[in-house]
């Protein structure tokens, strides 16, 4: 019956269906659907920029709106991704500048951008509204000056945790004094000084900026200021928060912060002054989001900030909330959807920190709401993992990270297999998973078995053999990322399961046990997988196959191999290896 | 700031201050000596394209001579402690390390300081303005090393001793100390190598906690590669520790009256000159036991060498380390946990991120970047490439090093360009924003200015 339906009238059916997921699936059924379908897709999104070429992605879409793209391996976040990898935009908004002339949303994630490409999105897209660039690279200001002054219906520009070269704090002034219409702008990652007046003036004359991230370098007593002339903002991200002694910077910004009556998000707080800290009370009732993870302050000033928070629903932080903050958390916030605790510390235990496996159990308890979790800590126990699993089978994102390697339960010092068996076990819809500590290859047996919706999963200095690997990739049905450092599995697992390859996004693993040989047998067996041995020692011996891979990259294209490699990536000719 | 210039090699030197030497020619490298004579520091410059085998046929080069008081230096020094910074020198100034460098007897204050008899200025002089050529790979006769130190041992281990030992390096300090990486089986000689090239602290810990160092540092994942098979250029006799055990002891002895000196005067400590393998015998076992120990003992500053562990995102962790570096200032809490800045090098199409954190001396920083680059050098030299490991590590360590083409740069806080390895690390890693791979002549100039600035700071 569907069948008969006019086109126009599937194409407003189809407009109602969002999901990547289900529009692919409507794509399928039948070669009609997927004409029409490809004709109003206005969104993509391509999670790994090899995957795919541009040209490929624009001869099937000609009339999108909106691209986000994603380029180096998550990794990379963590510094294993040698610089040079890749990732670059370039291509990507050459082409797409000829072929979207309506374009108007680019999200990138972990790409490389020049001020080149910054420029042509600025001239090309007549309609732009859209620009984020999250731990992207390679642009400067000068690149975000082109922007400023050439994209007039700019809404949103959002720097979040890119490395950005500042040649000069001025580009903000290349906003036109008739540009009314950012909704949201995040500067927080850039390390120099923004010209205050601009910032100001820009500020003033948008009357829908909702989110304002300001960096390190605007000083607390120009934060209110901004608060009086934008009492609308819904997000917050405040610069340097001290200035000395001053009580008409307290005063002021305690009135500043009265006046709005929006706020619901709170990050920032840069070199944080404690006496400082009431000045934002009066807020903290609405908010939902709280970002303390780079204000180093101790437990009792964290615990009587949250506790004036009781709608939080995400709160990031560093370790020194300690147990007793945490305790105070799952008494106060009842709605805590997702909670963030970093190390203040990357390497020792600092000795005045008590932070234990006993928070999390107890916002585990408390926080009924809780879906994700990253936790970084020194010491956990299968015990409380296990509690922590029957608290919470709503978890959705479990992320644990005890700082030092293979550190098994303090308790009984047996692997924290068990442990982590009970998260796989109780939370069914678990779709992120981090492991850390001892472990042996029995978890992966259980995460094998039960982690059916797992879809990403990072491993670290576990499993005993490659029969780990093997339950992961044999049982994991919907797993799409998988990466792996510091474990011991290698070629057999991999070669048994190369097909599982060809449904995934991509798979990393480093520091393994993966020779060169089963890198050339995969690659012949999936044509389709890019196999790209990273070799930044110059260490590889291609001819002897039994020579182990130091980071091995794998991933699914419909685009062949790239052609953008630098000379330490190999890559496994069809034929015969050869170093390109 | 005093110049003092002439048409031939001259030197100049007060007791109890710093003493400069540059070239005429191109000042874009310096060679630093710092070292301790009771409280005063000597500071030494070389001019790199003074060694560079283009320059060997220049008639004459003229040094200058730099004198200024190193006290602001020494103030800027956290924990007062000592450190030796070799860089950029070629095997043709042997005889600047092998003989004792500096006399300072005539300034009463400093023999003991000095680690080295009085001959050392003579060789300086000896080797200007008549530079006999030295064969650039340290394979040739060594014919003009005349160091008396070494007159009693054999013809060939002379040579590999005196290479070894005293072998000034183009590049940061130490970069590829030849034995660093096999230093388990180098036992003593590394460590006393070790010793003269790294910073130490002055009492306590003394003479162990440099090698300590770079032991676990060669433990460190993916870094372990970093320094090639070691003795590329010596061959692998001076990894017989027979070898290097009689080495030492024949040094001992043969310079027993600079032992005497030594022993009657100063610390322990001060021992650390490129000439000191006339520490006696045992102190060097106790030094390589202590650090062959701690690696085994899995020392927890190993842990920091994890790369990319814990997993946190190099952004957070440099906002981390530079809250907890202004925290520092509050309540003198231990020092931040990394720091990450980016490396670019003239030709090379990409830039690299290195934790200066991780490291802990010049050398080891050097090490790390030699790896990183080595395969634009090595493309840019038109070696022989890839045909075989030998050989590849070879031309790279060469080109990076050795071919003076290159030197590493850094922009500090304030936005200007200076040459690594002026200051000591800790200030160093205080204020550097970013480095730099230069091309050697677009660097000219700017020594200089980081010894202004060093001085300025005082």
């Amino acid at each position: 019956m569907v069948y008969s339906l006019p086109e126009e009238v599937l194409e407003h059916v189809f407009s109602f269906i969002v999901s990547d997921k289900d529009r692919n699936v409507v794509s399928l059924v039948c070669k009609s659907w997927y004409e029409m379908e490809r004709w109003c897709r206005r969104r993509i999104f391509v999670g790994n920029c090899y995957a795919v070429s541009p040209s490929i992605m624009i001869r099937r879409f000609p009339e999108v709106r909106s691209v986000e793209l994603k380029g180096k391996p998550h990794f990379a976040d963590f510094n294993l991704v040698p610089e040079g990898w890749g990732g670059y935009a370039c291509s990507w908004i050459e082409e797409m500048s000829k072929a979207y002339p309506w374009l108007e949303e680019i999200r990138l994630k972990r790409m490389v951008v020049t001020d080149e490409s910054l420029e042509l999105i600025s001239t090309s897209f007549k309609n732009f509204r859209v620009l984020v660039l999250s731990s992207c690279e390679g642009f400067s200001t000068d690149g975000l000056s082109a922007i400023a002054a050439n994209c007039r219906n700019l809404r949103v520009l959002d720097l979040q945790e890119s490395e950005v070269m500042d040649l000069s704090g001025h580009w903000l002034s290349h906003f036109p004094e008739t540009f009314t219409s950012i909704e949201s702008l995040n500067m927080s990652c850039l390390g120099s000084e923004v010209s205050f007046s601009a910032l100001e003036r820009l500020v003033a004359r948008s009357p829908n900026l909702k989110t304002l991230r300001l960096n390190r370098s605007v000083p607390l007593g120009k934060l209110s200021t901004l608060l009086h002339l934008a009492p609308q903002l819904v997000e917050l991200g405040t610069g340097a928060y001290s200035s000395g002694i001053r009580s008409d910077v307290y005063s002021s910004l305690s009135k500043a912060f009265l006046g709005c009556k929006e706020i619901k998000g709170l990050s920032g707080f840069w070199d944080v002054d404690l006496s400082y800290l009431p000045a934002f009370y009066s807020v903290c009732s609405r908010l939902t989001t709280l970002n303390l993870s780079y204000a180093t302050i101790k437990s009792p000033d964290i615990t009587k900030v949250i506790s004036q928070c009781p709608n939080l629903q995400r709160l990031w932080v560093l370790d020194h909330i300690e147990d007793s903050g945490l305790n105070a958390l799952a008494l106060s916030c009842k709605n805590l959807q997702e909670l963030r605790v970093f190390p203040s510390d990357m390497y020792a235990a600092d000795a005045n920190v008590t932070l234990t496996e006993q928070g999390l159990v107890s916002v585990s308890q408390g926080c009924t709401k809780l879906q994700s979790v990253l936790y970084f800590c020194h010491q956990m126990s299968n015990s409380a993992l296990i509690t922590i699993a029957k608290n919470r089978p709503n978890l959705t994102c479990f992320r644990l990270c005890i700082i030092e390697p293979r550190t098994p339960d303090y308790l009984t010092h047996e692997p924290l297999d068990i442990g982590f068996g009970a998260i796989v076990k109780h939370c069914k819809n678990l779709n992120r998973l981090s492991l850390s500590g001892l472990l042996t290859d029995r978890v992966f047996e259980y995460i094998g078995v039960h982690a059916k919706k797992l879809d990403m999963l990072s491993i670290a200095f576990a499993g005993d053999s490659d029969l780990g690997l093997h339950y992961v990739l044999s049982g994991c049905k919907s797993l799409k990322k998988l990466e792996i450092r510091d474990c011991p599995f290698g070629d057999t697992a991999l070669l048994a399961n190369v097909a599982k390859l060809a449904t995934m996004r991509s798979l990393w693993m480093s520091s393994c046990a993966v020779s060169i040989g089963a890198c050339k047998i995969l690659s012949q067996k999936m044509p389709m997988l890019n196999v790209e041995v990273i070799d930044e020692n110059g260490t590889l011996d291609s001819k002897l196959d039994s020579c182990l891979v130091e980071k091995l990259y794998v991933y699914r294209t419909v685009a062949g191999p790239r052609s953008d490699m630098p000379g330490y990536i190999w890559t496994m000719d069809r034929d015969s290896s050869s170093r390109i | 700031m005093a110049y003092g210039e002439r048409g031939g090699p001259t030197w100049f030197f007060k007791s109890g201050r710093i003493l400069l030497v540059g070239t005429r020619e191109r000042s874009s490298q310096t060679f630093c000596l710092l070292s301790s004579n009771g409280g005063t520091f000597f500071f030494l410059s070389l001019n790199t394209h003074f060694l560079s085998p283009n320059l060997l046929s220049l008639p004459s080069i003229t040094l200058k001579i730099v004198l200024f008081d190193p006290i602001c230096l020494f103030q800027a020094l956290p924990n007062s402690y000592f450190l030796f910074d070799f860089r950029l020198t070629t095997h043709r100034s042997l005889d600047l390390m092998t003989s004792p460098l500096l006399d300072v007897e005539g300034g009463g204050q400093g023999n003991e300081s000095l680690m080295n008899s009085a001959s050392t200025m003579e060789s300086v002089f000896q080797m200007n303005p008549g530079l006999t050529e030295r064969n650039y790979l340290g394979l040739s006769d060594c014919s003009s090393v005349d160091s008396s130190a070494v007159s009693g041992i054999s013809e060939v281990k002379r040579n590999n001793l005196n290479l070894k030992a005293t072998e000034l390096r183009l590049g940061l300090p130490g970069s590829q100390s030849p034995g660093r990486d096999s230093d388990i089986d180098l036992a003593s000689s590394t460590c006393l190598d070790e010793k003269l090239l790294f910073p130490l602290l002055p009492s306590k810990d003394g003479i162990c906690s440099g090698p300590q160092k770079i032991v676990v540092s060669g433990n460190k994942r993916g870094f372990s590669d970093t320094v090639d098979e070691g003795n590329w250029m010596f061959g692998s006799s001076m990894v017989n520790s027979d070898a290097s055990k009689s080495l030492v002891q024949g040094k001992f002895t043969s310079n027993a009256s600079v032992n005497g000196k030594i022993s009657s005067g100063t610390q322990p400590a001060m021992i650390k000159d490129a000439t000191s393998k006339m520490v006696p015998q045992e102190q060097a076992h106790a030094t390589y036991g202590a650090s062959l120990n701690k690696v085994n003992a899995s020392n927890p500053a190993a842990k920091t060498q994890v790369v990319g562990w814990p997993p946190v995102r190099s952004f957070r962790k440099n906002i981390i380390a530079t809250n907890s570096k202004n925290n520092d200032e509050v309540d003198g809490k231990p020092g931040p946990s990394a720091l990450f800045v980016k490396v670019s090098m003239d030709g090379a199409p990409y830039l690299r991120k290195v934790d200066l954190r991780s490291y802990t001396t010049y050398q080891q920083l050097s090490s790390a970047l030699e790896k990183m680059f080595s395969c634009f050098t090595i493309g840019q030299c038109g070696s022989q490439g890839a045909s075989g490991r030998g050989s590849l590590s070879e031309s790279k360590l060469r080109d990076l090093l050795h071919g003076s083409e290159y030197v590493l740069t850094f922009e500090d806080k304030d936005g200007d360009w200076m040459l690594v390895g002026d200051v000591p690390w800790n200030m160093f890693i205080g204020s550097c924003k970013r480095l730099k791979i230069m091309k050697g002549s677009d660097a000219i100039g700017l020594a200089p200015r980081a010894m202004e600035k060093s001085k300025n700071r005082s």
